[in-house]
């Protein structure tokens, strides 16, 4: 996790909120940096994490994790980490009996009309133990990302219906958080995209997006991040914040600072 | 402003909403993600509520609990409460869900209604517009108000206003435009500088449409607090005590002319300016010499063709 990022959110992995759904999005850049700093962040904060992981394989999240001080495989092994590798398991779909439920099954059915299997492999990953003792805080879905879906065939209002059911399963019943990737091609003409990402972020307390700098590519600012946080039933005095900062990723870091104060320009 | 103006104010103000906000029909509460509406629903339930209407209300974006938050507990007891959040599509198979779907949830509401005022409130219209076609949507609401006409006595646009809460973003204009010529109320968050706004669109029948802007705020125990305008706009003024500095006073050349300088530069002819004097001194030949006279040495080197000038010139 990124202290800074950490510091800018005003939370720690001791103090991390519960029945939150938080929505992550990239415009014009990669906005995969947030998906580790949450990733390493709720680890670190001893809660109980299903990763289901469509974009990149199991290794590559290790790696960074490992940057950020996180071992993956040591959780995914104390059972504090269940991972879905989308990349592996969806050979397995093919592999299998018809039969048997698959989490990823939509990838092999013509007309697959929602993301039910998903759900069920989300609940069963995130039920609570019966030991008596909780062994970890809440339970927190992370999802890398829900625009691939749509491109995998499935619409706009399946996913948000698949969204729905972990929010009403993870949020509500077991106070759990949410936080999910959405890519913001810009187009205007991609309906579905848009569709998803206005519906995640009107459901969303807190929305992290991450955009490429309006002049192009710099070598010492890598992008602007918004943050806005919402309170989607609570009215506030205050209106929903929202601040805005420029980040430059280095190896094992994420600065941030304020518009045009980047070190390399004072 | 003497305490007695700000009093008729505020009460002038209430009125106002009063007006604006008695609510019938079919009433869009269009938001977005920077101005959400939920607040603005909860806060006209409980101003319904509290005025005795029964209420009923569709749930599908947030848990129950999170929507009766706030409500004290006399007027939750009033909130007739179906809750589509859990579990709307019947995935769990427990048979605790809402029979017949999104659709079949909305019209048994329309069938529970007793005679009298009543307000529905449907958390969201977005919600069930994803999911349902639009044209039944339109149809189950205009059903809504039939049924609730031919039970108890009085014209439903009387006793019947559904709150429906639409989130602008998320629908093009097609859907948009059919609800719009359903409702009689359409009431479009916005806002600046921190302090929100509702655009009030009323179509009453045999009425020109009138558009009214409200601001205001929703308190804590959801209260609507309104506000007489705009937020003032925080300009810098400039501060009246500073002294007024002169721009002109240490630069490293003169700006400033001496008395003379001014009065030397006022009365000079400008060449190009055409004055009566220069014109007499044009007209009368002067007692100089007309004739001028040029005096040529050419160099050792020239070698001048008195025919052909040119001559020297290698072009």
């Amino acid at each position: 996790m990124f202290p800074e990022l950490n510091n800018l959110l005003n939370t720690t992995p001791d103090r991390a909120e519960q029945g939150k759904l938080t929505l992550l999005c990239d415009a014009n850049t990669d906005g995969s940096f947030l998906v580790h700093h949450f990733l390493s962040f709720y680890l670190k904060a001893n809660c109980k994490v299903c990763f289901v992981a469509l974009i990149q394989s199991f290794s590559h999240y290790n790696i960074v994790g490992q940057k950020l001080g996180v071992s993956l495989t040591v959780a995914r092994e104390c059972g504090q980490l269940v991972f879905l590798e989308g990349l592996k398991s969806s050979v397995d779909v093919f592999f299998r009996a018809q039969a048997e439920p698959h989490p990823l099954q939509f990838l092999r059915e013509a007309n697959a009309e929602n993301l039910q299997p998903l759900y069920e492999f989300v609940r069963e990953a995130l039920k609570p133990v019966d030991d008596g003792e909780a062994a970890w805080r809440c339970p927190v879905l992370l999802v890398d990302d829900l625009s691939v879906l749509l491109s995998l065939g499935m619409g706009a209002v399946a996913v948000l219906d698949f969204i729905h059911y972990c929010r009403a399963t993870v949020c509500w019943e077991r106070k759990g958080n949410i936080v999910a990737l959405v890519h913001d091609s810009g187009d205007t003409e991609d309906e579905e995209n848009n569709i998803l990402l206005n519906g995640l972020s009107h459901q969303s307390h807190l929305i992290l997006r991450a955009e490429g700098l309006p002049t192009g590519f710099c070598r010492d600012v890598h992008g602007q991040l918004r943050i806005l946080w919402r309170t989607p039933s609570q009215p506030t005095t205050q209106r929903d914040r929202s601040l805005t900062y420029q980040y430059k990723i280095q190896d094992k870091s994420v600065s941030f600072f304020a518009k045009g104060m980047s070190p390399a320009v004072l | 402003v003497t305490p007695s103006e700000g009093a008729r104010g505020g009460t002038g103000r209430q009125l106002e909403m009063e007006s604006v906000l008695a609510l019938r029909g079919l009433v869009l509460l269009r938001d977005s993600v920077e101005w959400e509406g939920r607040s603005l629903l909860k806060a006209l339930i409980k101003k319904a509520a509290l005025g005795g209407e029964q209420v009923h209300i569709l749930g599908c974006e947030v848990s129950e609990e999170e929507f009766r938050a706030g409500f004290d507990s006399s007027i939750n007891s009033r909130l007739v409460y179906y809750d589509l959040f859990r579990d709307p599509l019947n995935w769990a198979q427990t048979g605790e869900a809402l029979p017949g779907g999104p659709l079949g949830a909305l019209q048994a509401m329309c069938k529970r209604t007793d005679p009298g005022p009543v307000t529905v409130a449907l958390d969201s219209l977005s919600w069930l517009l994803l999911r349902l076609p639009c044209a039944a949507l339109c149809q189950a609401l205009c059903a809504m108000s039939r049924q609730h006409a031919c039970r108890g006595g009085g014209p439903a646009a009387e006793q019947l206003c559904v709150l429906g809460l639409l989130h602008r973003e998320l629908h093009g204009p097609g859907p948009t435009g059919a609800l719009s010529s359903l409702a009689q109320t359409e009431v479009t968050l916005g806002g600046t500088a921190g302090q929100a706004s509702a655009h009030i669109l009323c179509r009453r029948p045999r009425q020109r449409p009138t558009l009214k802007t409200l601001w205001f705020s929703v308190l804590p125990d959801l209260s609507l607090d309104l506000q007489g305008g705009p937020p003032l706009e925080s300009q810098p003024h400039p501060d009246p005590h500073t002294p007024q500095v002169d721009p002109a006073s240490h630069l490293t050349f003169n700006l400033h002319l001496s008395k003379r300088e001014r009065e030397a530069k006022d009365s000079l002819t400008l060449p190009f300016q055409f004055s009566s004097e220069k014109q007499q001194a044009l007209l009368r030949p002067g007692p100089s010499p007309a004739t001028s006279r040029i005096f040529y040495e050419p160099d050792a080197f020239d070698d001048l063709d008195p025919e052909d000038p040119d001559g020297d010139l290698d072009v």
